[in-house]
């Protein structure tokens, strides 16, 4: 039984590993973090967030200053998807995001089918109102 | 040999002179300040005994149903007259909520519109009003009586809202509470609009109106009314909003006295509680479909509104069984002389605006929806502030706090086959709008703000992008205005207003809603000006979802020394459409370009001068090189993204001239950036060794705990701190101190002190 736990991420609860979604690739055991697994990148935040007015001239650009928050990304070490990132104050401690508890994730589904894709959703249409 | 050192065992007091001693202490009581007791609870009150009786006589799931809808109705009656009727900007664009409250205080059917974190925060002040009013001979819950309340510390968000609040009786019976809440904006704070982010203590906060009286036999005192208009710089709305909500209590008064006649008392005091038990019981059992989780976040808060600084909102959630425990230990201390804290009933109702709007939209408005949800806090934290702190800026703290909320629970609902929404990016989440005040081309003094806080872009969903400029998070069905509309009423223009910041982004598989630009300018007064008030323009305030991007930082720009209307009439040419273009290009001669973070506290604004900001992005969900092409070949045609920009994110390859896609070049360059990712990512193990530090960086000025140890709190330096449970005052110099010491220092240090005496 596998369960999807993120956009790129399930939880093989018979191994109890974390395991890429897009490669398959087997990533750590599941009772520590997933990054623990993966590969990390300390992206200056200006490279995604650009300048919009010009960092010659002014203090405030519309980017994010890099000596105040650094973005963490995190890789799928086998395929390179970027699984999550994390806009982190520079030095702190990556998040321990995702604790799941495993006994209790596998007793949850126990009672349920396994899920090949993702439930999205139920869609907000236009016409769905009430008429007559 | 003195008697007095002698020890001697202490006399306890008999159950008569306790008795007699708990009367002496109830009767000279000096003040009733916030209860604790109310103030720190947010579920439902135990089930009275005539609530018992009720529901023994009807308890029909149809005629409950019936009667709820009716009663739900009345309060959408009741919110659409607020709105249509109400004087104040918040009222028009549905800064508003009603309800009825049970006769323990508890809000149990509300308006399905307007500002639902009210929902769970009105149920304070009634409740206030039952333990200290209700058997007080000198006050009284009468028929025909109605309170006002607009202090936070009592209840609610912040002083700019104010509520009306009447008790319903039956054959002299008090049956159930209504109530009619609205963002009035103007209070008679130090700055204008009623949110002050120069407040240094709540002395500067305005009307601090704890529930009172001030309605009796349906009509207005006059009295005190004139009292109150004459607190506030804008008396004619205070009365004008006054009637609103009072009729609007009225009318829905009237719907349950219509209930009263068909169905009975009993009938509805059964549908308030029931539907408040069923909708609690729900809640708990859609908990308990979600996976047995830990997820931690944290939100960064750049500044105080007076100086940028980091202050961290720490957000642990965990979901065992049917329990979900938000824990917000570890969150920065409160500030003693700063107005971004918040009192934790604001915090929870900000969280319930998480469930109410974005997960289980279906539920009925109510406070049940949040009732069986648990909050941890340190005592005097931004998110949990002591009665001596200033808290007219708690949005700061409780928008941070709701995102905290939000990028947590998409975590667990990822997995959870049982939806009732998509999985959603955070939203933006700060007010970037004009706050504004002074005296009007008409000789009115005004003090309020343009309904665009209200276009907040939207997180992507699993699915598709972030719909853009689409709501705040406190209002999902608020709306932005008329800006020409209100330009009738105020001296100013939007001469730019709507327009999508181009490259102002949060990309991702799915990208966030984008935001739009305001550059405003004052036309026909000479004493008028404006204020901001947001964070975010040095850190984003929010987090990308499952790979996805937030969005990046919002600035404020002035151009000062030019008067745009001349440049208008005589070099029309010369005008630019984009805060890009008039900042980069600076096409006014002799005019000062400058930008600075969003915390402007109240300036006057001369003719011509032009304040300039945009709205945010709501946060990007999933890898960016997932991305449809089509889609960013999209983005760049309606000007959301210039070509270079999304070629180097999103490595697409298209022809420049006529936007064609080369497919095939795209994959090879996707291709080549995963390989770059795999090239230049460091395993977690050795990427921590370099990156984690044992302390906050001393270069910045760092509030809350560091990594997960949450009993240590930082207070601005890393060998400045506190425990986590004993609250020590946290005072911010002010910051003209803190730039003079600066400039002196740098004077001393070139000799040019002039041998001045110190």
């Amino acid at each position: 039984m596998k369960v999807l736990m993120t956009e790129y991420l399930r939880i093989d609860l018979d191994s109890e590993k974390w395991e890429c979604r897009v490669c398959d690739h087997e990533i750590g055991p599941a009772n520590k973090g997933y990054k623990e697994g993966m590969l990390v990148y300390d992206r200056d935040p200006r490279e995604i967030h650009p300048p919009i007015i010009d960092p010659e001239k002014y203090r405030f650009t519309f980017s994010p200053d890099p000596e105040w928050v650094r973005i963490l990304e995190y890789y799928c070490p086998h395929c390179g998807t970027m699984v999550e990132t994390e806009y982190a104050i520079p030095g702190h401690p990556p998040l321990h995001d995702m604790q799941p508890d495993l006994p209790a994730l596998r007793a949850q589904w126990a009672k349920r089918e396994e899920i090949a894709k993702p439930v999205v959703g139920p869609e907000v249409l236009a016409d769905q109102g009430h008429s007559h | 040999m003195n008697e007095i050192a002698t020890p001697v065992r202490a006399k306890m007091p008999s159950a008569e002179e306790l008795a007699l001693i708990e009367k002496f202490l109830s009767d000279t009581t000096l003040f009733l300040g916030p209860d604790p007791e109310i103030m720190q609870n947010h579920d439902l009150m135990p089930r009275t005994e005539a609530e018992d009786e009720a529901i023994r006589k009807m308890s029909d799931a149809h005629s409950i149903a019936k009667i709820r809808d009716r009663i739900q109705a009345g309060c959408d009656e009741g919110y659409e007259m607020v709105e249509q009727m109400g004087a104040a900007p918040g009222a028009k664009w549905g800064d508003v909520i009603t309800g009825v409250y049970s006769a323990s205080g508890d809000l149990a059917i509300a308006s399905a519109g307007g500002v639902l974190l009210f929902s769970a925060l009105v149920h304070h002040p009634i409740k206030f009003i039952i333990k200290n009013w209700m058997n007080d001979p000198t006050v009284g819950v009468r028929e025909g009586d109605g309170f006002i309340h607009n202090d936070s510390r009592y209840g609610n968000v912040h002083n700019t809202d104010q509520s009306m609040i009447l008790p319903i009786f039956h054959e002299g019976k008090l049956v159930c509470w209504v109530a009619s809440t609205v963002h009035e904006g103007e209070n008679g704070a130090i700055e204008p609009g009623g949110m002050p982010s120069m407040a240094e203590s709540p002395s500067d906060e305005g009307l601090k109106m704890c529930p009172f009286k001030v309605v009796e036999n349906y009509e207005i005192k006059r009295d005190i009314l004139t009292f109150l208009q004459n607190s506030v710089r804008e008396p004619k709305l205070q009365y004008e909003d006054m009637k609103v909500k009072l009729f609007a209590c009225l009318r829905i008064k009237q719907r349950i006295e219509e209930t009263f006649r068909t169905d009975g008392p009993d009938a509805l005091v059964s549908t308030l509680r029931l539907t408040m038990e069923n909708v609690r019981a729900e809640v708990k059992r859609r908990i308990s479909e979600w996976p047995d989780m830990t997820v931690s976040t944290y939100i960064i808060q750049d500044s105080t509104l007076r100086e940028n600084c980091v202050v961290k909102v720490n957000c642990k959630l965990t979901k065992t069984g049917d329990r979900l425990i938000f824990d917000f230990r570890g969150s920065a201390p409160e500030f003693t002389n700063r107005p971004t804290n918040t009192i934790v009933a604001g915090l929870k109702g900000m969280l319930s605006q998480v469930f109410l709007c974005y997960v289980w939209p279906d539920l009925p408005r109510g406070q049940a929806a949040f009732a069986p949800i648990e909050v941890i806090t340190d005592p005097h934290s931004i998110m949990n502030c002591s009665y001596d702190a200033p808290n007219s800026q708690s949005l700061m703290s409780i928008f941070t706090g709701f995102t905290a909320g939000q990028h947590a629970v998409a975590k667990f609902l990822y997995s959870c086959p049982e939806k009732y929404t998509k999985v959603h990016a955070p939203t933006f989440n700060m007010i970037n709008t004009f706050i504004w005040g002074g005296v009007s081309q008409h000789g009115e003094t005004l003090g309020n703000l343009c309904a665009d806080l209200n276009g907040m872009g939207a997180g992507a969903t699993v699915d598709r992008d972030g719909e853009h400029a689409l709501a705040p998070i406190f209002a999902t069905m608020a709306d932005i205005g008329e800006q020409e509309l209100n330009e009738e009423d105020v001296p100013f223009l939007q001469l730019v207003s709507k327009k999508m910041t181009r490259d102002a982004i949060a990309p991702g598989k799915y990208r966030g809603g984008q935001g739009y630009t305001m550059i405003v300018a004052t036309k026909d007064s000479e004493q008028w000006g404006f204020m901001t008030t947001c964070q975010g323009a040095k850190i984003p305030p929010m987090q990308g979802l499952f790979g996805g991007y937030a969005c990046g930082t919002y600035p404020l720009s002035k151009v000062k020394g030019v008067d745009v209307y001349d440049v208008l009439l005589e070099t029309p040419e010369k005008f630019k459409h984009s805060i890009e273009e008039i900042m980069n290009e600076q096409p006014f001669e002799g005019a000062s370009y400058t930008t600075h973070h969003m915390g402007m506290g109240f300036e006057i604004s001369k003719r011509g001068e032009l304040f300039m900001i945009s709205q945010g992005s709501g946060a990007g969900y999933g890898d960016l090189l997932e991305r449809d092409p089509a889609g960013v070949i999209r983005d760049i045609e309606e000007g959301l993204i210039s070509q270079g920009v999304a070629e180097r994110l999103y490595k697409v390859k298209f022809d420049p001239v006529t936007l064609a896609i080369n497919h095939e070049a795209t994959a090879i360059a996707r291709d080549a950036e995963r390989k770059a990712r795999l090239a230049r990512g460091v395993p977690y193990a050795e990427f921590v060794k370099s990156w984690s530090k044992p302390t906050p960086p001393s270069h910045l000025q760092y509030f809350g705990c560091w990594g997960d140890d949450i009993d240590k709190l930082y207070m601005g330096s890393p060998n400045k701190f506190r425990a986590a449970n004993e609250p020590r005052p946290n005072y911010m110099a002010h910051p003209k101190d803190v730039r003079i010491a600066e400039l002196e220092a740098r004077l001393a240090a070139l000799g040019a002190m002039g041998g001045e005496k110190q």
